[in-house]
């Protein structure tokens, strides 16, 4: 297959805290414009997969990372690669909504702003909060807080912030799981909207939403040392009707987990 | 009863046990509501004696008539007929002296009255008493004054006037006023804070967001909490050392062209102050950058933000509510520090408003002192009014930095 076909590769990607290897041997290749999910139980090293991706894990003191990730063939943890350049790149939305406490425009156009974005910023504000499926709903009130949003609202403003900074990738670490099942619908239909221009990357563990939203999934599971590591990597179809790996069976099955 | 139950008391065993439950809350409800009547006894005990001083009967008398100097009734003078009676009747000495020091042309009316009841007239205080007795001993007073001293006057007054807020220091407790200490501290917040703000903020900004945590930046940062609670009179050696003496030429303004100081200046102080003041700025600076939210921080990296645009975008103005109380903070304690302006050498008498950094000063708290050891009662008394004064300062300036916090307090 062509290698311009995968938004990001990673090659035997290891993260460790000091001495204790937390995910371990990680090998994906993650398609452009589809959605992967990465699911497995809790403490399996998710998250911190996810926050490799956009070298988050930078700010843990301890936590280095061994292997590559590849982004267009340069390595993101190679020396002459500046991890702002990274996240400007590779766009994250939270677990739990965390809008700045400014304006609903400022929330947009900050980002915007210290990347030393030059075309017209009302423009990019409204085709952001339009992306973002969220235009209509704060059209009128663009000056006020933030915090005012409902907690879904808020989710997808993070969404619109960072789509405004034009990313190659979106990772989600549990975007909905703050969220009512209403708003959770929402951020899934949209993830659908947005996957016809970014590749996006999701930590869930919600199973219905990963088998309802994604085209690929990363089943990942601890080993006996407690490293975590990715036991299975297939089309979602595939992971939840003809799982390869017992282990991935009983869990989306619910048999475990 | 069902099985599960049988180790919880039921019924009137229940309700004993509750019983007891409710007695032990009433006795600790009962301990700290007396702890609070403690504490607001002691504080209005502590104003209720200031203000007993700072009021009462005075008795005084005249060494010299004025109707000796003028047949004008002594309220009712003008500004040139005192200028006139004061040139006629001062040594030509002591008129140049005070010529010298602010032309008598340019002084207003009041002062010169007060230059006339002082060198003239001179006002001899016989006696003081407090408030209380004021009020309540009254009659005894005006017959131990009627006997006592035959031509006195005795008057209610308050040592509190106008006229002590605006006048500098005299030997004569009843012209002495505060106007130089006022200045004097108010130049030492100044400083200090302007020291103190900056390098403390910055100080708390590189350990809290960008020093990595080792076993040095451990030592450091015991160190800074253990500094918070060194005698001051501890930085007032190291301000005599380092400020008053190594630098010397700055600290005087030699550096700057001013000739006739040493390093006893209002700046040598305002810098031991904001040393004194530095590791609670640090200190509250730190918390405060502490509770602004991981994940706002990480919502900016997110979107590619710099470290320092996160800080300075997100970090300080989130912080600045907690900056700010760290600053009340240090006001209190720049205006209420004493030992260390003695040993960095405040003047206690000077009649000179300091008026530049290179300024000998003197402060209020160390005016109060100066009063108080005094033998004369009536120096007693302005010294509980000059302590009036001080709070005063204080609440004014803690309201306003209350104020401007509040307003950085945007609610989103």
């Amino acid at each position: 297959m062509e290698n311009n076909n995968y938004a990001i590769e990673t090659n035997d990607l290891s993260i460790h805290y000091g001495s204790f290897t937390a995910v371990k041997g990680v090998n994906m290749k993650v398609e452009r414009q589809k959605i992967t999910a990465i699911i497995g139980p809790s403490g399996c090293g998710k998250s911190t997969l996810l926050r490799a991706f956009n070298r988050m894990n930078d700010f843990v003191p301890s936590c280095h990372v061994t292997g590559e990730l590849l982004l267009d063939n340069q390595n993101l943890y190679s020396k002459d690669i500046d991890p702002v350049e990274v996240r400007r790149k590779i766009g994250m939305v939270f677990q739990k909504p965390n809008p700045f406490p400014k304006s609903i425009y400022e929330n947009i156009a900050w980002g915007a702003r210290i990347n030393g974005f030059k075309g017209k910023m009302d423009e990019l504000v409204e085709q952001s909060l339009r992306s973002a499926a969220l235009w209509d709903e704060v059209k009128d009130k663009l000056q006020q807080s933030a915090y005012a949003l409902s907690g879904g609202q808020q989710q997808r403003l993070c969404i619109a912030r960072t789509i405004a900074i034009q990313p190659e990738i979106i990772l989600m670490d549990e975007p909905a799981s703050a969220l009512d099942p209403i708003s959770t619908l929402r951020i899934e239909e949209l993830m659908q909207e947005l996957k016809k221009n970014y590749t996006i990357i999701i930590v869930t563990h919600n199973m219905q939403q990963a088998a309802r939203a994604s085209d690929y999934t990363a089943m990942m599971m601890i080993d006996d040392q407690r490293a975590g590591g990715v036991i299975e990597f297939d089309a979602t179809k595939t992971i939840f009707t003809r799982p390869g790996d017992k282990r991935t069976e009983d869990y989306v099955t619910g048999r475990f987990g | 009863m069902s099985e599960q139950n049988q180790n919880y008391p039921e019924g009137s065993a229940f309700y004993s046990e509750l019983r007891k439950r409710y007695l032990t809350a009433t006795i600790w409800q009962t301990l700290f509501l007396s702890a609070l009547v403690i504490a607001i006894i002691s504080l209005t005990a502590l104003i209720y004696n200031v203000l007993d001083g700072a009021f009462g009967y005075v008795a005084y008398d005249y060494k010299n008539d004025p109707a000796e100097f003028t047949s004008t009734p002594i309220h009712e003078l003008t500004k040139e007929e005192l200028l006139t009676i004061l040139k006629a009747e001062l040594s030509s000495g002591a008129y140049n002296k005070l010529d010298n020091e602010k032309k008598m042309e340019d002084r207003s009316q009041s002062d010169l009255y007060i230059l006339f009841l002082e060198r003239l007239v001179q006002i001899d205080t016989k006696a003081t008493w407090s408030m209380t007795d004021s009020l309540t001993r009254g009659d005894e007073i005006r017959a131990e004054v009627a006997e006592k001293y035959p031509d006195a006057e005795l008057e209610f007054r308050s040592w509190l006037t106008p006229q002590f807020l605006t006048t500098p220091m005299s030997s004569k407790a009843e012209f002495a006023g505060v106007r130089t200490a006022v200045l004097g501290s108010l130049w030492l917040v100044g400083i200090a804070i302007l020291f103190a703000l900056p390098v403390g903020v910055g100080a708390a900004v590189y350990l809290q967001e960008y020093a990595p945590h080792n076993w040095l930046t451990n030592i450091i940062q015991t160190n800074i909490n253990n500094l918070a609670g060194v005698p001051s009179i501890v930085y007032g050696m190291l301000g005599l050392a380092v400020f008053v003496r190594v630098m010397e030429s700055f600290t005087s303004g030699a550096m700057f062209g001013v000739t006739d100081s040493n390093g006893r200046t209002v700046l040598s102080a305002g810098l031991t102050m904001g040393i004194l003041v530095l590791p609670l700025m640090i200190i509250n600076a730190q918390e405060a950058i502490k509770a602004v939210p991981d994940s706002l921080r990480q919502a900016a990296f997110g979107v590619g933000a710099t470290r320092w645009q996160t800080i300075w975008h997100h970090v300080l103005p989130n912080a600045l509510p907690g900056i700010m109380t760290g600053s009340i903070l240090a006001i209190s304690r720049t205006l209420g520090e004493t030992a260390p302006l003695i040993v960095v050498g405040a003047s206690t008498f000077i009649s000179l408003d300091p008026d530049s950094p290179f300024s000998k000063f003197t402060a209020l708290p160390i005016q109060i002192y100066q009063w108080t050891t005094r033998p004369q009662a009536e120096f007693h008394s302005i010294a509980a009014s000059a302590i009036v004064v001080l709070l005063v300062l204080l609440l004014s300036l803690n309201a306003t930095a209350i104020l401007l916090r509040n307003r950085t307090q945007r609610k989103w």
